[in-house]
């Protein structure tokens, strides 16, 4: 997998909750057994009207949002279906990052910015998902509506993105350390797993004995 | 130390934990099917890796198989799809459940089914529906592809523990209202993100006496509220399921009777200590069905289609854009609402307790004729089931159509969809926009409710056939 060190780009702002990874990208485009090919229908139902033309109103078709690199959405982003294709298409279209606001709902009820598979899933392959606060994300959306597309640095080892231009605004983000070093690293994790391959049998030796109808092997 | 249900399950599956706060989790059970399995297949290809453990995988087609035949698929796309699991699954010896096998179906549909499906058990499959099978104490959640080719190539996967939210529900359920309207009240009131980060784990009085097909109706739709599992500890409910004649996974004789034993000890300690906890009384609930385009845009049959500022969990501005994609105006009555289409399935409600109740409904009734009717079994062992007890004729004098298993119009991936700007009463647990065909619009509702709306033509109350 590409590691995730730091990247500076266009901010696109997609600023709606709930964005399922149906609408990032629509079922039509999962019938493909490869891995590649899913950039150019990214948001298809929203980039194009019924005709198959791109709707000139939606943000990724304006060219001067053209390259963006870091997508700013509402929250609870990538609910719904597991599908990694959402991630592989963010990815392919040129997204190295996607920035969503945590909220709380009431004292202590804290709803994350991401859906937990989609997070996962882009953990897994370098796009960076970075959680910032609700007055943060909304400063970015007020911000681009004055002044357009605004630039931006996000950098994973300070955990930080910085916002070009005057002002210039630096906001934190907190990532949990082992998805940290994922990205940092670009490792691929069955390699790091088949190293502990013997921890690996002698846990299924164990297992056995403890649950042997869990490890026993099912024939239709 | 008191344990929930859930640190129970993860302490037995622990292989390492790692300085990072992860931990390396030993999987049991690995579900397939052809839309998220391709491209695992061809990374384990491309590093020369094999699958480890081909004996605890089981693969199925489901997501783009066609309902009406069974003898060819007319997409090519699709076919090359299925015909690559078929080829992955005979290259590393994966038991495959094919097009044309007895047993073929939605993969959270066969699995509890076969017996695959077991109490204190971990399973995974790319799809985010998995937890479905936590209604059997098993720990059960969706992955992606990536982590698909990780079970593969090493029957464990890498994860941080989640925190534990504990959903009881009490009061008794009142008749025409079903698990499905349970789940999809739960989902309004904790919003499409609530469970997000949590494992939920269901209880009370009111769960326990629901049958294991409406309680893997529960679990299934945990992901609608952001949860990526959702448990209910066993009981004699689920050792009867799993004792049934026909489960060729499960263990049997002396070897269930162990089996039980320790099934038994799956359940949360009495002082077990959760993150977040709710109470839920569902002694006056009514059927539920959704009026945006988010499982969590929910009310009881006889309300009304909301005021975009009065809608918990969404914003004013999200809720007008749902009511404008669903040519919906506030104060519009839910049972006004006419519909074009219902369709009764999914790996939500397309078992056969779900065929039964509609059926039951159906009787004697015509649809209204204005009104397109798809019926679509979870599974092939459904369909023959409900055929031996005659609901496919009720169906089909009732004037719909009865089709073979998949998942059909829950996604839309086959030929079954929505035409643009049609309206449909649908069991299944998504009603995001263009889900069930493009411009088209979904409001989930329970199997009772989609057959008491098929006859009216419009959104309809199912209790006034329970009285
Ligand atoms: S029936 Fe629907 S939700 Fe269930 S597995 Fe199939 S597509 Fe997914």
């Amino acid at each position: 997998m590409q590691p995730f060190v730091k990247c500076r780009g266009k901010l696109a702002v997609l600023y709606r909750a709930n964005i399922d990874t149906d609408q990032i990208i629509p079922k039509q485009f999962l019938k493909s057994v490869a891995r590649t090919g899913y950039g150019e229908n990214l948001f298809f139902e929203w980039r194009y009207d019924a005709s198959g033309r791109p709707d000139p109103s939606f943000v990724l078709n304006r060219p001067e949002y053209d390259k963006a690199t870091i997508l700013v959405a509402g929250n609870n982003f990538g609910c719904g279906s597991s599908r990694e294709h959402a991630v592989w298409a963010l990815m392919q279209f040129g997204f190295r990052a996607v920035v969503a606001p945590w909220k709380e709902e009431s004292p202590g009820k804290r709803i994350p910015a991401f859906a937990d598979i989609f997070r996962s899933n882009s953990t897994r392959n370098g796009l960076l998902t970075i959680e910032l606060t609700t007055d943060e994300v909304q400063w970015l959306v007020s911000q681009d509506r004055k002044y357009g597309p605004l630039e931006a640095t996000v950098d994973l080892v300070s955990q930080t993105i910085t916002v070009q231009g005057t002002p210039r605004e630096t906001f934190h983000f907190e990532i949990p350390p082992d998805d940290k070093k994922m990205l940092l690293q670009g490792l691929d994790h069955i390699d790091t797993t088949l190293k502990d391959l013997g921890e690996i049998e002698r846990f299924e030796r164990k297992h056995n004995v403890q649950m042997p109808t869990a490890d026993k092997s099912p024939g239709l | 130390m008191a344990a929930t249900l859930y640190d129970k399950i993860w302490h037995e599956h622990v292989v390492r934990e790692y300085d990072d706060g992860s931990v390396l989790l030993y999987v049991d059970r690995h579900l397939l099917h052809e839309v998220t399995s391709p491209q695992a297949f061809e990374g384990l290809r491309l590093a020369g890796r094999r699958v480890r453990r081909p004996d605890l995988v089981l693969a199925t087609v489901d997501h783009n198989v066609p309902t009406r035949h069974r003898d060819s698929v007319s997409d090519p796309v699709a076919a090359e799809q299925i015909a690559a699991l078929q080829r992955n699954a005979k290259e590393y010896g994966i038991r495959y459940l094919g097009l044309s096998h007895p047993e073929q179906g939605i993969v959270h549909v066969v699995g509890p089914e076969l017996g695959f499906t077991l109490p204190g058990t971990t399973i995974v499959c790319g799809d985010s529906h998995t937890s479905t099978h936590g209604a059997f104490g098993a720990l059960a959640f969706g992955i992606g592809t990536s982590e698909v080719e990780h079970v593969l190539a090493t029957q464990t996967i890498r994860i941080r523990k989640s925190q534990t939210f504990r959903v009881r529900f009490v009061g008794r359920l009142p008749a025409g209202v079903t698990a499905k309207d349970m789940i999809l009240y739960f989902i309004g009131l904790v919003g499409p993100a609530g469970g997000t980060g949590f494992v939920l784990e269901f209880c009370g009085d009111p769960i326990r006496a629901l049958s294991m097909e409406e309680r893997m109706t529960v679990c299934n739709m945990s992901i609608e509220a952001g949860a990526r599992a959702g448990l209910i500890a066993p009981d004699k409910v689920t050792f009867d399921y799993i004792a049934a004649d026909d489960r060729p996974f499960a263990p049997r004789g002396r070897a269930l009777h162990e089996a039980i034993s320790r099934w038994e000890k799956l359940v949360s300690d009495y002082d077990a200590q959760f993150d977040r906890e709710m109470e839920l009384n569902i002694a006056s609930l009514e059927p539920q069905v959704t009026w945006g385009t988010s499982p969590g845009m929910v009310t009881g049959i006889s309300g009304k289609v909301p005021e975009p500022e009065e809608v918990e969990h969404f914003s004013a501005d999200d809720v007008a854009k749902s009511l404008t994609y669903a040519r919906l105006k506030p104060g519009q009555k839910m049972v006004d609402i006419p519909i074009d289409v219902v369709f009764l399935g999914s790996c939500t409600n397309g078992r056969l307790t779900d065929l039964r109740i509609a059926a039951e409904i159906l009787k004697g009734k015509k649809i209204s004729p204005h009104v397109r009717m798809i019926v679509v079994p979870g599974s092939e062992r459904i369909r023959r089931h409900a055929e031996q007890m005659g609901l496919d004729k009720i169906f089909r004098e009732a004037g719909a159509e009865w089709r073979h298993a998949g998942c059909s119009m829950c996604l839309a991936m086959n030929e079954d969809r929505l035409d643009p700007g049609q309206r449909c009463a649908s069991t299944t647990n998504r009603n995001f926009e263009s889900r069930q065909g493009h411009d088209s619009i979904t409001h989930l509702v329970s199997p009772a409710t989609a057959a008491a709306s098929a006859i009216a033509g419009h959104l309809s109350d199912p209790r006034e056939y329970f009285t």
